[in-house]
């Protein structure tokens, strides 16, 4: 009913009408760098704005509500603020990479955006090893963090980025772990696929309690790749004022706020897409009428009500749980996850063997 | 075997424990009631303030301009930080004694921390706190206040 294949089929045929293969192609890919510009500003602006509400309200506060109503526009006031802030520039500090640092995070992340199926049809680029590149280019932001930490010339810094480094080193394992899970389950990395094979059912729901478990172990691992709370150990407010990024001001601090950001709707979008059916409606078995109702809502709104469902979980993660010690991050990666990760892979694989799941 | 129940069992708790805690943050989060945070200026009509806030020191009068202090000077002794400075004067009352009253009991706002040490131990009770918290002035001098109304009489029957 929503597929968007023969609009994007269209607009490509008419550009190759006009012009040249190679022109084709250059202003492709601008409208899709520009659209996903945009979509990333907004649901950055959105995104802060969302925490700092939850967050309010978690610890019976009100969080903001003097910049238009109920606050809406205080994002956008604080990122005027934010681009009119001083560059400072830093004693001692490596140039170079002080400045390529905050560019290397955000490039990770507008990676990771674009091998995200939005609705049917509405994707960047569709590849056949969809999963394997999304853990690939997530897992790059962490190159940025340890250069930020490193030019910095600051001894937080550089704590925080190492503690980074340590964090994602371990967590991608488990990361990765826990979608193989699902791959095993739907038999293909391709992340369009992996949606359609969804579309009797979620794979939370089919892949019974190895599915639930590698939903929970992605959601706590991912929080950890990403950097929160309670897995914020790189930037630790208390222990190291702001970690990776004391240094940084203006604009370069808001790349990486805004990369923060990002990376927990990225996260959020594949632990939808992969999990939790991406844009794929919710369907109950022969409900015909209900299903027809559910397939009525657009793809891309169930996609966006997906990905905020697991963000909120994450925010609530953030603002209940304390900060981990260093050695309690990497017990329970080493300790709990990964071994419970690696049985659950095992159970799935016999699971899928014996035809047990739906 | 014991040692994997036990690591079973350490999972099960610590993952029980985390829901509870997360159900505590969640209650908070669907109940906007339990919002403490006043709007403050706009909520100014409507606020009020606890019983027990100290906001000012005054010194209560009734309506026939009456109030309980004997100037004494028992706050201005106790006042740590020199608030207080209670001038007295000698007055003849109606059956011919000279007495002691006070003249003027002068507080300076600006000096003062709230320590509630002149309330707690006037042995008259002359002296309490106002809920009033809006003490910004463009001088200084405004801050230096008398309790005492002007002709004002001591209470009757206090002493």
């Amino acid at each position: 009913m929503y597929d968007f294949t023969p609009l994007t089929k269209w607009i490509d045929a008419s550009l190759h009408n006009a012009m040249s293969p190679f022109w084709t192609t250059i202003v492709e890919m601008l409208i899709v760098g520009v659209l996903i510009l945009l979509f990333y500003a907004l649901i950055g602006l959105f995104l802060v704005y969302a925490e700092r509400k939850v967050c309010a309200f978690m610890q019976n506060r009100l969080g903001p509500n003097r910049v238009g109503p109920f606050g809406m526009f205080q994002t956008i006031a604080d990122l005027i603020k934010l681009l009119f802030v001083e560059l400072v520039p830093i004693k001692n500090a490596d140039k170079f990479l002080f400045n390529l640092a905050p560019f290397i995070v955000i490039t990770a992340s507008f990676m990771a955006i674009a091998a995200i199926p939005f609705a049917k049809g509405l994707h960047a680029i569709d590849l056949n090893i969809g999963v394997f590149y999304v853990i690939a280019v997530s897992a790059m932001g962490v190159i940025g963090v340890l250069l930020a930490g490193w030019s910095s010339n600051n001894k937080y810094s550089l704590i925080g980025a190492m503690r980074s480094g340590a964090q994602i080193v371990s967590y991608e394992l488990s990361v990765g772990l826990s979608l193989i899970t699902i791959v095993v389950l739907a038999g293909s990395m391709q992340l369009s696929e992996i949606v359609e094979a969804q579309s009797t059912g979620w794979f939370i729901f089919k892949g019974h309690i190895p599915a639930f478990i590698a939903f929970v172990i992605f959601l706590i691992s991912s929080t950890a790749e990403t950097n929160r709370g309670p897995f914020d150990l790189a930037e630790a407010e208390s222990e190291l004022t702001a970690g990776y990024h004391t240094e940084y001001s203006g604009i370069k601090f808001a790349f990486f706020f805004l990369a923060e950001y990002m990376n927990m709707f990225i996260v959020a979008s594949i632990a939808a897409t992969i999990f939790l059916g991406g844009w794929m409606p919710f369907h109950v078995g022969h409900w015909d009428g209900f299903n027809g109702v559910m397939d009525f809502i657009p793809p891309f709104i169930w996609y966006i009500v997906k990905t905020f469902f697991v963000v909120f979980l994450m925010m609530w993660f953030k603002w209940t749980f304390p900060r981990l010690r260093i050695d309690q991050l990497l017990t329970l990666e080493w300790k709990y996850l990964l071994p419970i990760n690696l049985v659950n892979v095992l159970v799935m694989a016999f699971i899928v063997l014996m035809g047990w799941h739906f | 075997m014991r040692s994997i129940i036990n690591y079973l069992k350490e999972i099960v708790q610590g993952v029980w424990s985390l829901l509870k805690g997360m159900k505590v943050t969640g209650s908070y989060f669907v109940r906007p009631g339990t919002i403490v945070t006043q709007k403050y200026p706009d909520n100014r009509k409507s606020l009020v303030m606890f019983e027990r806030f100290k906001g000012e020191v005054v010194m209560p009068h009734n309506d026939k301009n009456e109030h309980k202090c004997t100037g004494c000077g028992i706050c201005e002794m106790n006042c740590p930080n020199g608030t207080i400075e209670v001038i007295s004067k000698t007055i003849i009352t109606e059956d011919g004694k000279k007495k002691r009253a006070v003249d003027k009991h002068i507080y300076r706002l600006g000096m003062c921390t709230f320590c509630a040490l002149c309330v707690k131990t006037c042995p008259f009770g002359a002296l309490a706190f106002s809920q009033e918290f809006e003490h910004a002035v463009f001088n200084r001098a405004l801050l230096i206040k008398v309790l005492n109304k002007p002709d004002s009489q001591l209470m009757k029957g206090v002493e």
